[in-house]
């Protein structure tokens, strides 16, 4: 146990891969699709000892695991890249390999070490009502004591203490699907709850259903190197959020010249008729397609605009024109 | 059990010593465990689900379309098996019948992601408690004593895999994504069948990652589970549980059965499964006490997070008044297929049934996952040659005014049941019944422990600072 506190520079040195090698492979492959513009090697030289003392902290509340799952599909840096020589990740439910009382003290004497430094990433959102009941994230156990912490806890008290915070999927930054019409367990974001608790530690916002990796490795990294990015109204990284689907969409002619798609399934045409909401959503899934590039959701079917803040009320009938 | 017996002098014998596990990590979801020790064993188990997000209430209302969407975000691992039970639901209530291409191309969007989804499981979610991660967080910090009995070249077999997984995992959602759009949560799956007709370069760039993924399925995951069983052989010797099995057939083909089959196994029988002998109980759950004992075609799913004596925000489904696992043990006892050569080899046996009692086991469960995965694994080659390029694949269908739905299929993690009621053209009622509800319920209205809760019993926890073999069963169900 007595590498538990280990930080990214010794971890490279375990691993043989530089931080330096894995910004500058990033930096190459991403070139073209507008990450690798802000990266500058001497910034990032510069920055070297400040990541050392960057760790993440990584809490889920109502979610899927879907952000986290979609992250392991990053590319360029891969996800084995990303946990050995990227991030200090010190506590993820779904990833770490300790549990109960011996991760929840891990995470809250990360916290207090590396207080105002290290980064929160929020999955999930964060269910108010029946006194934060609806989510029990876990307990430490201390003299005999058992000390419950709910996710309303947890946000409260790591996002306080955190240098930063990203909101990661649509849950987290504006309340998703468990805040949706019907819900009874006031689902609520972070950047509303931090409102409602004078909580004022930066957050970025990383929407989608759920985000693309690139869009959670590339705010990462530029967390890491440059600090916060720019951010649209909606707290969102102009960096992947500028641009509107419709307006880039390979699409766009088929629409001009009144083509539109007969059915779900035909592979020509606009899908506006079908229910397409491309017109309201900005994101650059057009360009950046998913899985390795291998498609994205106006090719096969319909955008659903799940990067929204109205996801998914105001985007909903999801098959049918708006 | 016999062999079932501790390492180590039981710490506290005699004593019961409680131990508790929150959050009980690496798996999808918030559970917490709470065990009591005695003579270095559990006597008694309690599993807590800890979270509750309210899908039915959200769901009621919307256009029915929409629920093959909003369910999948209900679990980011197995998105696809939630649109499939979604989409099963809303055929039968639309009243569509599918074509034979719709059929197929759902079948790999799904046989893909179960593959992706059982990689994921062993190597990413439980190796951990067998196999000692590199030195660095995540990886630590990790228990004290964590009983990882591998030799070094051994364990180091085990990290290149962990990352090796990582890639194919990667690659499975590749091929998802070629036909069902992107992953997690798919678009592609809709009521009336997919919306992406298979062209020829599609199927090929599929087939062409799927040939690396069997390979590694083959050479990899399923000789380094069969590995495992002789350092940890007496894993093989515990955590039986009910040893009842739900399976509701998963894998529809072109004769109209399934490739997995669908049939129940209560106290050592089999039956044919009837959806009205299946009820759901509340009595210890976070849920109104009127809306105990229902059937999922008349459930209603009212929270009370403040009930005093309930402990869990899952529900306690049972079939026929019994607790009964699900998974990929539940499917391969009720299948029962012939095992793998590598399988056949490592146990001497042909079928599973034919290791008996050891089958119901916390080894026996990824036992049952690997050689349910090299099965799928030989299925969907076959569907990717059955697969027409550039044949329609969806019927469209009105939405109807009114009209009910059952929707039943495995997850990866078991046996997955949707219903929907739609009235004036809208959900009316929408209930889910999913694999982790049956697995990780609390005790029932009888006072029956759910299947995890009763397969903890007997377990060797000869150190309750370093309660390793809990999370190691807990697991084994991948919850």
């Amino acid at each position: 146990m007595k590498d538990e506190k280990m930080l990214p520079d010794e971890q490279q040195m375990k691993t043989g891969v530089s931080r330096r090698d894995f910004l500058k492979a990033f930096t190459g492959t991403a070139a073209g699709i507008g990450i690798s513009q802000m990266f500058n090697p001497a910034l990032v030289s510069a920055l070297q000892e400040e990541l050392k003392n960057h760790p993440v902290l990584w809490i889920q509340g109502q979610g899927c695991t879907g952000c986290s799952v979609s992250l392991l599909n990053s590319v360029e840096p891969t996800i084995a890249k990303v946990l050995l020589d990227v991030i200090s990740l010190q506590f993820h439910p779904t990833v770490m390999a300790s549990e109960g009382n011996t991760a929840m003290e891990n995470c809250y004497e990360i916290a207090m070490k590396y207080k105002g430094k290290f980064s929160l990433v929020v999955e999930g959102a964060i269910p108010t009502a029946a006194d934060g009941k609806y989510c029990i994230c876990g307990e430490m156990h201390r003299k005999g004591m058992t000390i419950e912490k709910t996710m309303v806890d947890m946000t409260k008290e790591l996002g306080s203490a955190a240098g930063s915070v990203i909101a990661v999927g649509t849950c987290a930054a504006y309340g998703g699907i468990p805040a949706a019409e019907g819900n009874v367990t006031g689902a609520t974001s972070v950047m509303d709850f931090f409102k409602q608790y004078g909580i004022k530690t930066p957050v970025i916002n990383l929407p989608g259903c759920p985000p693309h990796p690139d869009w959670i490795v590339g705010s990462v990294v530029h967390l890491l190197t440059k600090g916060i990015p720019e951010l649209d109204d909606a707290g969102r990284p102009n960096l992947f959020f500028g641009e509107n689907i419709h307006d880039n969409c390979p699409r766009v002619d088929a629409y001009d010249e009144g083509e539109m798609s007969a059915s779900l399934s035909d592979p020509k045409g606009c899908r506006m008729d079908l229910g397409c909401k491309g017109p309201d959503v900005y994101a650059d899934c057009y360009k950046r397609k998913w899985n390795s590039g291998m498609n994205w959701c106006v090719d096969n079917a319909v955008c659903i605009g799940c990067v929204e803040p109205g996801f998914p009320d105001g985007m909903s009938p999801f098959y049918e024109p708006m | 059990m016999a062999g079932c017996k501790p390492k180590a002098a039981p710490v506290g014998a005699g004593k019961k010593v409680k131990v508790a596990i929150d959050p009980v990590t690496r798996i999808e979801g918030h559970l917490k465990a709470e065990v009591e020790v005695s003579g270095g064993k559990v006597v008694d188990a309690h599993v807590y689900g800890g979270m509750y997000r309210g899908f039915e209430q959200i769901l009621k209302g919307r256009d029915p379309r929409d629920a093959s969407q909003i369910t999948q975000r209900i679990c980011g691992v197995c998105p696809t098996a939630h649109a499939t039970a979604s989409v099963l639901a809303l055929d039968d209530a639309f009243n569509v019948k599918l074509t034979d291409n719709g059929r197929i191309a759902r079948n790999l969007i799904l046989g893909a992601n179960f593959i992706q989804s059982h990689i994921l499981h062993f190597y990413h979610l439980a190796a951990l408690d067998y196999v000692n991660g590199p030195d660095v967080a995540p990886f630590i910090p990790r228990y004290a004593k964590n009983d990882v009995r591998l030799d070094k070249a051994t364990n180091d077999v085990g990290v290149s895999q962990y990352l090796e997984a990582l890639e194919m995992r990667k690659i499975c959602h590749e091929m998802v994504a070629l036909l069902g759009g992107k992953m997690p949560h798919v678009q592609g799956m809709v009521v009336g069948g997919t919306t992406e007709i298979p062209t020829r370069q599609a199927l090929n760039a599929y087939a062409e990652r799927f040939k690396k993924v069997k390979k590694f399925v083959m050479e990899k995951y399923v000789p380094l589970v069969y590995l495992l069983a002789g350092p940890y052989g007496d894993l093989l010797k515990c955590g039986g549980g009910h040893k009842n099995c739900v399976a509701w057939g998963v894998f529809p083909e072109a004769d109209g059965s399934t490739l997995l089959k669908r049939g129940v196994y209560t106290d050592g029988k089999d039956y044919p499964v009837d959806p009205a002998l299946i009820k759901e109980y509340v009595k210890y759950s976070f849920f109104e006490d009127s809306t105990t004992g229902l059937n999922p075609t008349e459930g209603k799913t009212v929270p009370a997070p403040h009930k005093e004596g309930a402990y869990s925000f899952v529900k306690s489904p049972r079939y026929n008044g019994k607790p009964h696992e699900a998974g990929p043990l539940a499917r391969m006892w009720v299948t029962n297929p012939e095992l793998s050569k590598t399988g056949q080899d490592a146990l001497g046996v042909k079928k599973l049934r034919d290791i008996g009692d050891a089958a119901f086991s916390i080894l026996g469960r990824h036992v049952a996952r690997a050689e349910e995965c090299a099965m799928v694994t030989d299925a969907v080659e076959r569907w990717i040659s059955d697969a027409q390029p550039g044949k329609e694949t969806f019927v469209p269908v009105p939405v109807p005014d009114s009209g009910e739905g059952l929707g039943m299929t495995e997850a990866p993690r078991g046996a997955l049941l949707h219903y929907v009621n739609v009235k004036g053209g809208v959900i009316d009622n929408y209930q889910v019944t999913s694999a982790t509800i049956w697995n990780a319920n609390p005790r029932d209205d009888m006072g029956q422990r759910g299947p995890i809760e009763e397969a903890l019993i007997g377990v060797p926890v000869p150190d309750p600072e370093n309660p390793v073999n809990v999370g190691r069963l807990i697991r084994s169900f991948d919850p």
